[in-house]
C-alpha cells in the first residue's frame, strides 16, 4: 500500500516538474524579445569587494538612468550582477549562471585574473564582452572583448614617460605586488621604458598578497639606496599602509601612483596629510569640474551615499558605451547572442563616446581604448590637475 | 645598522604573531581543537576598538576595554554554541565547524562594516625611539608590542602553573576524563580557555592594526594562519613555544625579505617550518606532555 502511494506521488511530482520546466522556458522566451539582458561579473564580496561593489552600483545607476530615459532604441535593459570573489573559477561559474538567466551581453569582469578566464568562455560563445576595469593585456585577447580602462603596459609606459618628462626623481624605488597581474604588468613595462628613458631605478621591492601588511623592509631598502621618488603601481589599500609606515620611519620621498591609487582619500579615517603631494595618472577624478563628472558624482552620492571611485566611473561609462554601440549598430534584443556580438563589435570601432573617464573615447579593433590619462596631484586632501 | 633595523622589524612582527599564537596554542592544548576562527576574533577586536575610539570618539582605554570584553564574550559564545555541542564528535567535524565560524565572522563583518578598508588610528601613544643619530628608528608600536608580548607570556605562565583554574587547565589538557572524575569542571575550564584566548585576540587585534593601520573584514585571516604556523613551529600546546615560534617566524620573514628576496619570504618561512617538523615533529618545545597547556 505504502509503495503504491509513494509511486503515485512520484508520478505527480514528475509531471509537475515537466510543467514547471515548460513555464520557465516560455517566460525566458518572452522577455528575450523585448529587453537587452546585460550581465555583470565582479567581486562583491572578498578582498577585492570594494571594486566589485563600486562597479555594480555604478552600472545599476547607469541602467536605471537609461531605462528611465526610454531604454536603448526603445528596448529596456535588464541588468543582473553576479559575484566572483576575485576568483577565476567562481567567475566562470558566475558566467554560466548568467547564461542560464539569458544574458546577451557581458559587462565584466571587474578584475584581471578572473577576466582572463572568462574571456575564453565568451570567445567560445561569441558573446560581446566589455570589461570596465580588467587591465591585463590578456583580458581582451579575443576580438569579442573590449575594455574601458587603460591596459597595464599602457600605464607603465605612460608613468615612465611622465616621470622622465617632468624630471620627478633622480633615484627611483619601485614597490609592486608580484602576485597580482595588474601590478606586475605595469611594473614590467615601467622597468623596460625606464631603461629607454635612462631613469635611475635604485631599489625594487616586491610583495605578495599573503605578505601585504609589513613594508618596513622594502621601505628601508629604498631609504638606504637614497631613493627620492617612490613609484607604487599598486592598489590604494597597500599604498595607504606604505605611506603610513614610511612616515613612521621618517622617510619622505615623492610618491607616484597609477589608477589603483585612486580611492586612497576615501579610506575611512585615513590621515590625508600622509597622501599630501602624491601624484598619480588616472582617467577619472571625482572632483573634476565638468558637468558630466559632476552629474555622475551627485547621482552616485545620492543613491549610495559615497563618492564614486575610478572603478565606478569605468562601469558607468561601460553601460553607456554598450548603449552607444547598440544604437550605432541598430541591433535589437531578439537577435541571437552571436549576431548581437558581431553587430556590436563592428560598431565599437566607429563610435566616439564622451564619458566620465575621458572625452572623445574611441576603440581599436583589438579592444583598446584611446583616451588621455590625466596627471593628478593630491593637495590639501583633494585631487588637483598637474 | 641596517641589519639592526631589519631585526627590529622582524621582532615587532614576530611579537604580534606570538600573541596571536598564544591564543591558538592554549585552545589546542586544552580543547585539542584548532580554532581557525581565532584570526577573525582578532579582526572583530580591531573593529570594536575602531568603532568605540574612532567612530564614537571615546578615549583609547575605553575602546580597548570594549574590545577585550566584547571578544571575550564572543569567544565564550562561539565555544558554547559552535564547539561544545560537538565535544564528542570527530576532530574533523570540529575543524570544519571552526572554518565555518571563521567565514561567518568575516561575512558578518562585511555586512556590518562594508568592504571598504578603514584606516586605523594607533592605540599606542608612546613616541618612537631614535638611536644612533637617526640611523635606527624603533616605532612606539614596536616597543609596546614587544613589551606586551613578554608581559602576557609571563602572566600566562604564572597563571597556568600557580593558580587553581590554571592547574585545572593542566588536568583537562592531560586527561579530560580523569579530570572530570576528580571533580574538575571540564566545560567551565574550556570556556575559561576560550575567554582568555579571545581576550588575547582583542589585544593582538589592536596592536596588529596599530602597527599596520588598515582594517578590513579579512585583516585577521593571514596573520591568523601565520600565527598558527608559529604555534606549530614552537610546539603546539606550549606557551613558551608559541612565543619563541612567533618571534622566530617574524625574524625569518623580515630577514629573508631583506637579504634573499621579498617575494620568496613566505616560501622560506614555510620551508623552515617543514625542516623543523621533519627534524622535530612536535615543534621546538613540544616534546614533553607535561608542558602542554
Amino acid at each position: 500500500m505504502f509503495k503504491k502511494i509513494l509511486s503515485v506521488l512520484m508520478v505527480v511530482a514528475m509531471v509537475a516538474c515537466l510543467f514547471t520546466a515548460c513555464g520557465g522556458n516560455e517566460d525566458a522566451g518572452k522577455t528575450d524579445a523585448t529587453t537587452f539582458k546585460i550581465g555583470a561579473i565582479g567581486p562583491t564580496t572578498g578582498d577585492a569587494a570594494i571594486y566589485g561593489q563600486a562597479v555594480m552600483n555604478a552600472a545599476q545607476l547607469a541602467v536605471d538612468e537609461i531605462n528611465a530615459a526610454g531604454g536603448i532604441n526603445g528596448a529596456q535593459i535588464e541588468f543582473k550582477p553576479a559575484d566572483d570573489e576575485h576568483n577565476a573559477e567562481k567567475s566562470v561559474n558566475a558566467y554560466n549562471d548568467l547564461k542560464d538567466w539569458g544574458m546577451q551581453i557581458l559587462m565584466g569582469t571587474v578584475t584581471s585574473t578572473p577576466c582572463i578566464a572568462v574571456v575564453e568562455e565568451t570567445h567560445n560563445d561569441n558573446m560581446f564582452m566589455l570589461t570596465p576595469s580588467g587591465s591585463a593585456v590578456d583580458c581582451i585577447r579575443y576580438d569579442n572583448a573590449f575594455r574601458v580602462c587603460f591596459s597595464d603596459p599602457n600605464q607603465g609606459l605612460a608613468s615612465a614617460d611622465y616621470i622622465a618628462a617632468q624630471k620627478l626623481g633622480t633615484k627611483i624605488a619601485v614597490i609592486y605586488n608580484s602576485s597580482d597581474a595588474y601590478s606586475s604588468g605595469i611594473y614590467e613595462k615601467f622597468m623596460a621604458e625606464a631603461k629607454v628613458k635612462n631613469l635611475n631605478v635604485v631599489a625594487e621591492g616586491a610583495f605578495t598578497a599573503d605578505s601585504n601588511k609589513d613594508f618596513t623592509v622594502q621601505l628601508q631598502q629604498a631609504k638606504s639606496a637614497g631613493a627620492d621618488l617612490l613609484f607604487l603601481p599598486i592598489y590604494y589599500q597597500e599604498a595607504s599602509l606604505i605611506l603610513a609606515q614610511a612616515d613612521k620611519m621618517g622617510y619622505d620621498p615623492a610618491v607616484f601612483g597609477v589608477d589603483g591609487m585612486d580611492g586612497i582619500l576615501t579610506v575611512e579615517n585615513f590621515d590625508t596629510a600622509l597622501a599630501e603631494g602624491v601624484m598619480l595618472l588616472t582617467p577619472f577624478a571625482a572632483d573634476a569640474e565638468d558637468k558630466l563628472t559632476q552629474d555622475f558624482v551627485t547621482a552616485y552620492k545620492a543613491k549610495y551615499n559615497e563618492v564614486p571611485n575610478q572603478f565606478a566611473a569605468d562601469a558607468y561609462d561601460a553601460i553607456y558605451i554598450i548603449k552607444a554601440a547598440i544604437e550605432k549598430s541598430g541591433a535589437t534584443p531578439d537577435m541571437s547572442v552571436s549576431d548581437l556580438c558581431n553587430a556590436i563589435k563592428g560598431a565599437m570601432t566607429q563610435i566616439t563616446v564622451d564619458g566620465v573617464t575621458g572625452l572623445g573615447m574611441t576603440w581599436t579593433a583589438d579592444g583598446e581604448p584611446n583616451k588621455a590619462p590625466k596627471g593628478m596631484k593630491i593637495q590639501n586632501g583633494a585631487y588637483v590637475a598637474m | 645598522m641596517e641589519f639592526l633595523q631589519f631585526f627590529i622589524s622582524g621582532l615587532s612582527l614576530g611579537s604580534i604573531y606570538a600573541i596571536i599564537a598564544l591564543g591558538y596554542t592554549m585552545v589546542y592544548g586544552i580543547a585539542k581543537m584548532l580554532n581557525f576562527a581565532h584570526g577573525d576574533v582578532i579582526m572583530v577586536g580591531g573593529y570594536l576598538v575602531f568603532t568605540v575610539s574612532t567612530s564614537m570618539g571615546l578615549p583609547v582605554w575605553i575602546g580597548m576595554t570594549a574590545a577585550v570584553v566584547g571578544c571575550t564574550a564572543l569567544g565564550v559564545l562561539i565555544e558554547r554554541f559552535a564547539y561544545r555541542p560537538l565535544r564528542g564528535a570527530t576532530s574533523l567535524a570540529v575543524l570544519i565547524t571552526a572554518i565555518g565560524v571563521s567565514y561567518l565572522l568575516q561575512n558578518l563583518a562585511l555586512l556590518i562594516f562594508g568592504a571598504a578598508p578603514k584606516s586605523f588610528t594607533s592605540v599606542v601613544s608612546v613616541p618612537a625611539l631614535t638611536l644612533a643619530g637617526g640611523a635606527l628608528t624603533i616605532t612606539g608600536e614596536s616597543l609596546v608590542t614587544i613589551a606586551a608580548c613578554i608581559v602576557i607570556m609571563i602572566v600566562l605562565t604564572l597563571f597556568v602553573n600557580k593558580t587553581k583554574p590554571g592547574r585545572a587547565m593542566h588536568a583537562v589538557s592531560e586527561d579530560r576524563g580523569a579530570a572530570q572524575l576528580m571533580g574538575v569542571n571540564v566545560n567551565g575550564t574550556i570556556a575559561l580557555t576560550f575567554a582568555i584566548g579571545s581576550a588575547l585576540a582583542a589585544i593582538a587585534g589592536a596592536l596588529l592594526c596599530s602597527a599596520y593601520p588598515t582594517l578590513t573584514p579579512y585583516t585577521g585571516a593571514m596573520p591568523g594562519i601565520k600565527a598558527f604556523v608559529a604555534a606549530v613551529f614552537g610546539g603546539i600546546g606550549s606557551i613558551p613555544g608559541a612565543m619563541i615560534g612567533g618571534i622566530l617566524l617574524g625574524l625569518i620573514e623580515s630577514l629573508s625579505k631583506a637579504y634573499i628576496s621579498s617575494e620568496m619570504a613566505d616560501a622560506i618561512v614555510f620551508l623552515v617550518l617543514i625542516i623543523v617538523l621533519v627534524v622535530k615533529p612536535t615543534g621546538i618545545f613540544g616534546k614533553k606532555i607535561s608542558e602542554k597547556v
